[in-house]
């Protein structure tokens, strides 16, 4: 869905990185605009966690830039990147596993949070208020993905679909105006997918929040998604909407097929 | 909107998950405030009030002068020191191994600006902590490239460095190796002299820090220390800047131990002495949040209960069998059970004593009827 | 200069032998992953059983029983403290080590007594005259025995069959399992012979500095040379080792009148940390990366 034509929320120009000999990306270029979904899709070690990991500040690209309305990212840090609005989901979760499930998600609110340290250590007040006002927030996004029963239990004791699931409320719980989700869906069953699915496309409508999200289920893919990009080992090798990707010659080779299925 | 702690009935998940949340079964709180409390169930907030009267009324009147000078103040202070070391490794996860020389540095810096520059005895004490953050800080830089084992040693590094200047710095020692007397401690002239009264001081110390700190670890804090030793890389791109909090448990975890640093020193040796704060004092602290709980306020008050009583229960357990132990023989049990139950610990459970109280309060609330 | 090469000399020979017990540490590390820092602690029991043993026994004899023990010790570890917790954090083992380096200083002081003892093996105190440079027959035999020995352990890791099990082993667990080499027999092998190298340390230091108490402190003088090196590299430790006898000799001889004395307590830890903010992870290190 194109915005009225100005700049592209998330502006990806012509990125190179390598590990070692290794050339992750080689020269990939893309955009994302405010309110799409657009999905990156490609075969294993095509270099879309890596990309995204650029983003997010992780790594540093050799060459090419980043901007995020506007602002070059490339050498902002990873902490700075998260205040100026981008969340995260990650392929291997990444819960703080000793924390409940609450826990977790009012580390989300974390950039939001104003008390200054006195305020916190003495409690009664200031800190006091806003812990609630945030605890509140939280209480909502927990709610709105129906995992009120697991609230209190850490993290590392829930089964894996419930875990990616608290780790998407985290990341909502910052209330993002760009959210990149790792193969949200990995290892869960249809019905956790279509869970899942239906969140992020309510995330889209209701919150207007831009979702970049890396998948291999090409039929969620084609489903929910405005546009696809393709990575091929470090290359694009396609950028459009789903049907015409699903037919791209380039892109059936890479996946063997696969882009076939339904 | 009323929350309810209890879980509905979910096929997915088991028991163990019930168990859990045990103590949020039938106690239904009617705002977020009310379930935020320290001590949101009734019981325990009962039990705070018990526990401060026991501690500011009690005691004092039925304790002895012997109980109070050599066990409840040790314990009060070691548990301070504990709890300093807790938010760095318990909490942020920063392993640090040199942990006591923040308490020398704490113990001097009270006593030059006591004894030597005769400022008032709790601005002494708060200054000693102070400088101890300062420094702690200043150790803590490191932690921003390295981690793990390597970052441990560096901790050790300021075990080292700060036992050789406050030996060798003239200003410091004032040309005294060794060992230098506290003077006679007096507040607004009010002679701090009996037990009892250094009870209190400790007490005054002790209770709020411990408040406040457990403010912060269950505030947006504690949850970002957790994040970063849980998960650094992904808690510095949620948002959580890994050198501000870092350094922030460096220089607050330093602030509680110079403060102890300072107490031990004034109310219970009577007088400072690097040795008193030596490398084994660092790992006999980091034994004690092993074996009382890492992550827990309660679990630093365990360890430094456990680390005075130790030799206590030995000495009485040996004379019920008519064995009067030397000294150096009880030393070598006492090392030898604190080595061996910080393995059983490890091994067994992790979390220390205080997760134990915590199955074992959660038995308690079940019972007599667990399901 | 000639006295400043002494200095040198004399803290390359004191090198090698914090090479020694630095190696001791790094192979530990390798095979089992787990930093062992009761490693100080097992060097004082070697050193301290040895006495014993030496009250009745001949040189020979004593050092094999010491041995012995070593080796018991080592498969005794293995068994009670390291299998339970093979799944647990390298954090959670390294406290274990912690836990495991008091109980050994208590069965230490327990069998044998606190006072300190002395190690005689028949080196003489006389420094030798080499070409107008006086150099220590301690230090000199102290740095063969800790070369021959290093030179060993590097050989067996490198040569022979059992040494590239371990190699296989230190890389990764569960690949190792899956080609049938057993774990814990190699682990409980590694930690045998990281006793060996507490005995030989402990015999070398026991020698020059007395056998008491602060010999378990000598494995804290390793460790800036295990992060000067990298804790997984046994050419680090070696090169750091050098290093850090040369110049903590040097830094004492020439900087100590300045400021007091003392300095080499601390100064290795300075130089390890100077290195650290540029190569977190020590001269030849292998860094960790943190896929997320």
């Amino acid at each position: 869905m194109e915005e009225n034509g100005g700049h592209p929320m998330l502006q990806v120009e012509d990125i190179h990185i390598s590990f070692g000999v290794l050339k992750a990306l080689n020269g990939v270029s893309l955009e994302i605009h405010k309110g799409e979904i657009v999905a990156i899709i490609g075969p294993n070690g095509a270099g879309k966690t890596t990309l995204v990991n650029i983003i997010n500040g992780v790594y540093r690209p050799s060459q090419g830039h980043i901007f995020f309305e506007g602002r070059d990212l490339t050498t902002v840090p990873p902490h700075h990147i998260a205040a100026l609005g981008i969340a995260r989901t990650f392929q291997n979760v990444a819960l703080f596993k000793g924390m409940t499930v609450l826990d977790n998600i009012l580390v989300g609110r974390n950039l939001s949070m104003r008390s200054s340290f006195f305020s916190q250590g003495i409690y009664w007040g200031f800190a006091q208020k806003e812990e609630i006002q945030h605890r509140e927030v939280v209480e909502r996004v927990i709610d709105w993905l129906e995992i009120e029963h697991i609230r209190k239990i850490p993290a590392g004791m829930l089964p894996y679909g419930l875990q990616k699931r608290v780790e998407l409320g985290r990341a909502l719980a910052a209330e993002p105006k760009l959210l990149l989700l790792d193969e949200p869906m990995a290892g869960m069953n249809l019905e956790e997918k279509e869970d899942i699915a239906r969140f992020i496309l309510d995330a889209n409508e209701e919150l207007g929040t831009t979702i970049a999200l890396i998948e291999h289920d090409m039929g969620v893919v084609m489903d929910i998604s405005d546009r696809v990009v393709v990575l091929d080992y470090g290359d694009k090798i396609g950028d459009g909407k789903p049907e015409e990707i699903r037919r791209n010659e380039k892109v059936i080779k890479a996946y063997l097929g696969t882009a076939t299925q339904r | 909107m009323i929350i309810r702690g209890c879980p509905t009935q979910h096929e997915h998940y088991e028991e163990e998950f019930r168990s859990m949340i045990y103590r949020e079964c039938g106690v239904f709180k009617a705002t977020y405030q009310e379930d935020m409390a320290i001590f949101p169930i009734p019981l325990d907030r009962w039990g705070l009030t018990v526990i401060l009267f026991v501690a500011f009324v009690m005691i004092p009147s039925l304790a002895s002068e012997y109980w109070l000078s050599s066990i409840l103040i040790p314990f009060l202070v070691f548990s301070l020191a504990a709890l300093g070391l807790n938010f760095l490794t318990g909490y942020a996860g920063q392993l640090s191994i040199g942990h006591a020389a923040f308490m020398a540095v704490g113990a001097y810096t009270a006593l030059i600006l006591y004894g030597r520059y005769e400022v008032p005895l709790l601005l002494s004490l708060l200054g000693g902590g102070f400088v101890a953050a300062a420094v702690g800080s200043v150790f803590g830089i490191p932690s921003l490239r390295i981690k793990g084992f390597y970052l441990a040693v560096s901790t050790l590094a300021a075990q080292f460095i700060i036992e050789w200047v406050l030996t060798h710095w003239k200003w410091v020692s004032g040309g005294v190796f060794g060992t230098v007397d506290t003077p006679p401690m007096r507040i607004f002239g009010w002679p701090i002299d009996t037990p009892v009264k250094k009870y209190y001081l400790v007490l005054c110390f002790v209770v709020p820090l411990t408040i406040f700190g457990k403010n912060l670890v269950r505030g947006q804090l504690g949850r970002a220390w957790m994040a970063i030793r849980d998960m650094d890389v992904a808690a510095e791109i949620i948002g959580i800047s890994l050198f501000r909090n870092k350094l922030l448990a460096f220089t607050v975890s330093s602030f509680y131990a110079g403060v102890a640093g300072g107490l031990i020193t004034f109310t219970y040796y009577g007088a400072a002495n690097i040795e008193a704060f030596n490398i084994m004092v660092s790992f006999h602290l980091l034994g004690m949040i092993i074996i009382g709980g890492m992550g827990s306020v309660l679990g630093s008050f365990f360890g430094g209960a456990f680390i005075t009583l130790l030799p206590i229960f030995i000495n009485q357990f040996a004379r019920a069998f008519g064995a009067v132990l030397k000294t150096d023989l009880l030393a070598c049990i006492d090392l030898i059970i604190f080595g061996g139950l910080i393995i059983f610990f490890l091994i067994v459970e992790p979390h220390g004593l205080a997760r134990l109280w915590q199955t074992l309060k959660e038995k308690l609330r079940l019972w007599p009827f667990p399901y | 200069m000639v006295f400043a090469i002494e200095v040198v000399i004399g803290g390359l020979l004191v090198g090698v032998m914090y090479s020694l017990v630095a190696l001791g540490f790094v192979l530990i590390y390798k095979a089992s992953g787990v930093f062992n820092f009761a490693q100080g602690d097992m060097t004082l029991l070697a050193a301290l059983a040895l006495v014993g043993f030496l009250t009745f026994l001949p040189l020979w004899l004593a050092i094999l029983a010491v041995l012995v023990i070593m080796i018991a010790l080592a498969f005794a570890i293995e068994a009670v403290v390291l299998r339970p917790l093979v799944a647990r954090s390298p954090l959670a083992l390294f406290m274990a080590t912690i836990g495991l380096g008091f109980f050994l200083q208590g069965i230490g002081q327990g069998i044998w007594g606190t006072d300190p003892k002395g190690l005689h093996i028949g080196i003489s105190d006389i420094p030798f005259d080499v070409r107008g440079l006086m150099i220590s027959q301690f230090d000199l035999v102290g740095a063969v025995l800790s070369g021959g020995s290093v030179f060993a352990l590097v050989w067996f890791f490198q040569k022979s069959r059992i040494g590239r099990a371990l190699r296989a082993v230190s890389d990764d667990h569960e690949a190792a399992l899956s080609v049938g080499i057993p774990l814990g027999r190699a682990w409980a092998i590694t930690w045998a012979i990281a006793g060996a190298v507490a005995l030989v340390a402990g015999v070398m230091w026991g020698t020059r500095l007395g056998v008491q108490f602060s010999l378990s402190l000598i494995a804290l003088k390793a460790l800036p040379v295990l992060i000067l090196g990298g804790i997984d590299s046994i050419p680090g430790a070696i090169v750091a080792g050098l290093i850090v006898g040369a110049s903590e000799n040097l830094a004492e001889v020439f900087l100590g009148p300045y400021v007091g004395g003392g300095i080499q307590t601390f100064f290795p830890y300075l130089l390890a940390l100077l290195v650290l903010w540029f190569k977190p992870y020590g001269m030849f290190g292998r860094e960790i990366i943190e896929r997320v």
